[in-house]
């Protein structure tokens, strides 16, 4: 059931280069998006390497395809976030209901209390994404005068454990919060089923071993204990590569 | 300006499980009756059809099924002298919306109460002694006596084709049921669900320890079988999307799999969905119900005359539409009058996971809402509380309800977060975990109620409800207890490695983590009107043309899953309203 083959998947570095690439090569009229399509043509099907945020701006994708990447990365246990789509799946999320806040009760007053009454901020997914990448690029201007994308693996990881902990904070958003947003989304993505945009290749699924949307099951009641033996699909009839 | 329709004999607010029983139920009079919904119509096919619906971030974590807080939520806070905040982001609860209500996403877990709980009260003074009962405590026994209801009981799983083992049918016990259990007349409609590997090794453990371990009863049917509606139902195929997603197969027992295509016979019954009610209206003497008052699909005030009105919005809507009708008197914490709001309790959970190493397979993908073992040995009265200084008690059960991997994989505290650590800890702990859960009662206490917020309105400008809740000693205690005794049945699994997850003493209610939508009280049925706000028929004591459905008439919260005894009393409170009621409208218990 965990049988890799790490080989079908494209270089993370590559990938993330030309996702990069991509989006001066939009802003300046397309040339170098059609070189960049073309290079990425024996990627497998659904990795978005062409894809082009709505609301993420330019800055802020580079910062999301840099931390996601760090939070799933790719490793010998298989793809990461970023070549399964997470950041995608992130993007489009952010243009749903969900992103505006709109699953949630956001009338105020708003005030702060004890956790155990939840979610008391008066931002919408969106607002915490885009002023955590923006104060959290800012700190790393500050600090090692560069973006948090133009940081090193190990220093990027650095700054969301701090997040992560508490221990960097912003006075736009809590730097937990933010984090906690982050990966929540993240895992989200790679984790849901295709059709929303992240584990594109269904790689998350076949490392677990959950057959996806198969939904039928009474063979593997009468066998307990027995590993299942089929890989998984999606909801559109995709199976893993 | 609000528009008048012409009166109807009945209206009935909210089409959940409730609400289409009555319906069902008063169908057959030929009166007329509408029947309003907040929430869109949905049915099996095609709002919940395959392979759509198996979709865990749609459904399961984004909620699409679900009452939207944004439109209305409660405000919560633990004690009297805190301020609320609203419960913005669902997670302890989850309310259904929509035609079926919460009877679309529910597991199915279906249970009749035992004989104590429905005389705990009494039950405790009689072997304990009156001082047994903490000062604070309002604990109360059912109006009802479990004969009277046992046809409900009985009506209801085979409505839904309940699946399970007997323990005790007409006196006689059986092996492999929970032994436990109250008389049956009759035994589960159909046999047990298949086990999976996590009960199989919870009940060896249980055994050997000598307890009676049986499968969980499920409304989610096991073999073809056609209702006493005329319904068939299909049998589950354990496709592992069960609680928080509709059944695709027709096989859990739900409005859509169960009433509705039972209904399409009938044309005195109009269903108007998007219509979401704000309060039943009353006359100038305030004991008369005249109708309610709505909010149509296009944002119209509606008025609906009706000589008979049901509430069946579901138990905390039940309430809160109470309060905005000025029906009742509201409960008042400082002097313990009034009655609405009153008694308000939520069930309380424990649970231990087990991690293994990779010989073991789980395979929790493989699930109903309802698959796994418990046992009955710690609930309520079946076992001696008297040097245990607490009142209750739980279910312990080895159930797995799915294996949807963002939010059902449970990975061992020590397990990183995030990165390669973290997909390491997936890999490893997915297939290869299992848990062991506990289901407490709650008994209500005077400092927890509900009222209506003073700062908090929803999408119609009325106040949210309020709630005043928090974990108190005697349940503490209990989950203590009974985390002593899973523990036990947990070492003699043997699991490579296992993580407690019973509430400590200090411990808060938390509205982040789903816990259940076992909301009870607030509109306690009782035999006097000083403590409850309905009679055993569930007919209001002040407006004896208005009969309020739901888990708001519980005077405590059970050990169980609350749907059993929800829908049993609404087929009571119907057959009620149909032998006695229509021929003498008027009250029918006398106070
Ligand atoms: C995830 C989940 C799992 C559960 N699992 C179990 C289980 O295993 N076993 C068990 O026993 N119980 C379980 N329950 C509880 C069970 O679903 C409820 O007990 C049951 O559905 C209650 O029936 P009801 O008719 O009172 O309310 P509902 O079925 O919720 O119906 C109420 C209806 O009223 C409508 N409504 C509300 N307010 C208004 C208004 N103002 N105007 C018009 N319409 C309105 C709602 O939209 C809804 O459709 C579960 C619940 C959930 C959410
Ligand atoms: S597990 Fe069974 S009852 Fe539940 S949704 Fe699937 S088929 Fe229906």
């Amino acid at each position: 059931m965990s049988k890799e083959k790490p080989c079908v998947v494209p270089p993370r570095r590559r990938f993330l280069q030309q996702s990069l690439a991509l989006i001066p090569a939009v802003a300046a009229g397309g040339s170098l998006l059609s070189a960049a399509a073309g290079a990425q043509t024996s990627a497998p099907e659904g990795v978005s390497a062409h894809y082009v945020p709505t609301f993420f701006n330019n800055d802020e994708w580079r910062f999301v395809l840099a931390a996601v990447d760090r939070l799933i990365p790719q490793d010998e246990l298989g793809p990461g976030a970023v070549s399964e789509g997470v950041p995608v799946f992130i993007d489009k999320q952010m243009e749903l209901p969900y992103g505006y806040g709109h699953l949630w009760y956001m009338q105020g007053p708003f005030a702060s209390a004890v956790p155990e009454l939840g979610y008391q901020s008066n931002l919408a997914p969106r607002d915490t994404w885009r002023r955590g990448i923006s104060a959290t690029n800012a700190w790393c201007n500050d600090k090692h005068g560069k973006v948090f994308a133009d940081l090193t693996h190990a220093q990027q990881e650095e700054i969301l454990t701090q997040l992560e902990k508490g221990k960097l904070d912003f006075p736009q958003v809590s730097g937990a919060l933010f984090f906690t947003q982050m990966l929540e989304n993240t895992k989200e993505g790679y984790l849901a089923d295709p059709l929303h945009g992240g584990n594109q290749t269904l790689a998350s699924w076949k490392l677990i071993g959950f057959p996806g949307a198969r939904a039928d099951y009474p063979q593997v009641m009468d066998h307990p204990n027995q590993p299942y033996p089929l890989g998984p699909v999606s909801i559109s009839g995709k199976r893993s590569v | 300006m609000s528009i008048k329709k012409d009166a109807v004999d009945i209206v009935i607010v909210g089409f959940g499980w409730t609400g289409s029983l009555m319906a069902r139920e008063l169908a057959e009079t030929g009166l007329n009756i509408v029947a309003l919904e907040r929430g869109e119509a949905r049915d099996t096919w095609p709002d919940f059809a395959y392979p759509r619906i198996a979709d865990e971030l749609t459904y399961g974590i984004r909620l699409k099924l679900f009452q939207n807080p944004s439109k209305e939520t409660v405000t919560v806070r633990h004690t009297q002298s805190d301020t609320a905040l609203p419960y913005r982001r669902f997670g302890s609860f989850l309310p259904g919306d929509g035609v079926g209500g919460a009877g679309v996403h529910w597991n199915g877990m279906l249970w009749r109460p035992l004989e104590a709980d429905l005389k705990m009260r009494s039950t405790v003074i009689e072997k304990y002694g009156a001082d047994f009962i903490p000062a604070d405590m309002t604990v109360q026994d059912y109006p009802f006596t479990y004969e009277e209801m046992e046809p409900f009981f009985d009506k209801f799983e085979k409505i839904c084709g309940a699946a399970g083992q007997a323990g005790n049918v007409q006196g006689q016990k059986l092996d492999g049921g929970n032994p436990f259990e109250a008389p049956r007349q009759n035994p589960y409609p159909t046999k047990p669900l298949k086990q999976q590997y996590a009960g199989m090794l919870f009940s060896k453990a249980a055994k050997e320890l000598g307890y009676h371990p049986f499968p969980v009863p499920a409304a989610n049917c096991s073999e073809p079988w056609t209702n006493p509606y005329g319904v068939q139902l299909g049998v589950c195929n354990y496709c592992g999307f069960c609680e928080r997603f509709g059944c695709f197969n027709y096989s859990k027992g739900s409005p859509q799999s169960c009433v509705l295509p039972a209904l399409r016979a009938y044309n005195n019954i109009e269903l108007r969905t998007h219509a979401h009610v704000l309060r039943v209206n009353t006359d100038a003497s305030g004991t008369r119900a005249t109708g309610v008052t709505y909010i149509d699909h296009d944002g119209q005030e509606v008025e609906q005359p009706a000589s008979l009105v049901v509430l069946s919005a579901f138990q905390l809507h039940n309430v809160r539409l109470l309060l905005l009708s000025k029906i009742g008197k509201p409960y008042n914490p400082a002097t313990g009058e009034g009655v609405v709001g009153r008694n308000y309790a939520y069930q309380m959970n424990g649970g231990i996971s087990l991690f293994f190493k990779d010989d073991k397979y789980f395979n929790p993908f493989a699930a109903t809402g309802t698959t796994g073992m418990y046992l009955d040995e710690f609930n309520a009265e079946n076992f001696d509380h008297s040097q245990l200084g607490f009142i209750g008690g739980a279910t312990i059960s080895a159930t797995t309800t799915g294996g949807r991997p963002i939010q059902q994989m449970t990975l061992p505290a020590s397990a990183p977060k995030w990165g390669t650590g973290w997909k390491k800890a997936i890999k490893n702990n997915y297939l290869h975990s299992m848990s062991i859960g506990s289901s407490g009662s709650v008994m209500p206490y005077k400092q927890c109620y509900l009222d209506l917020d003073p700062t908090y309105k929803d999408l119609h400008g009325q106040p949210l409800l309020r709630m005043t809740f928090d974990w108190q000693p005697n349940e503490l205690k209990m989950t203590n207890f009974i985390g002593t005794k899973a523990e036990e049945i947990a070492r003699l699994i043997g699991p490579d490695h296992y993580e407690m997850q019973f509430k400590g003493m200090d411990a808060h209610y938390d509205v982040r983590p789903y816990q259940s939508t076992h909301t009870t009280g607030g509109a306690v049925m009782g035999d006097n009107p000083a403590t409850s706000v309905v009679n055993k028929y569930l007919q209001s004591w002040d407006v004896p043309n208005l009969f309020v459905l739901g888990a708001c008439c519980f005077p405590q919260n059970l050990a169980y899953n609350p749907t059993g005894i929800v829908c049993a009393t609404a087929l009571f409170a119907a057959h009620a309203i149909r032998t006695q009621y229509l021929a003498n409208p008027g009250p029918l218990v006398q106070a």
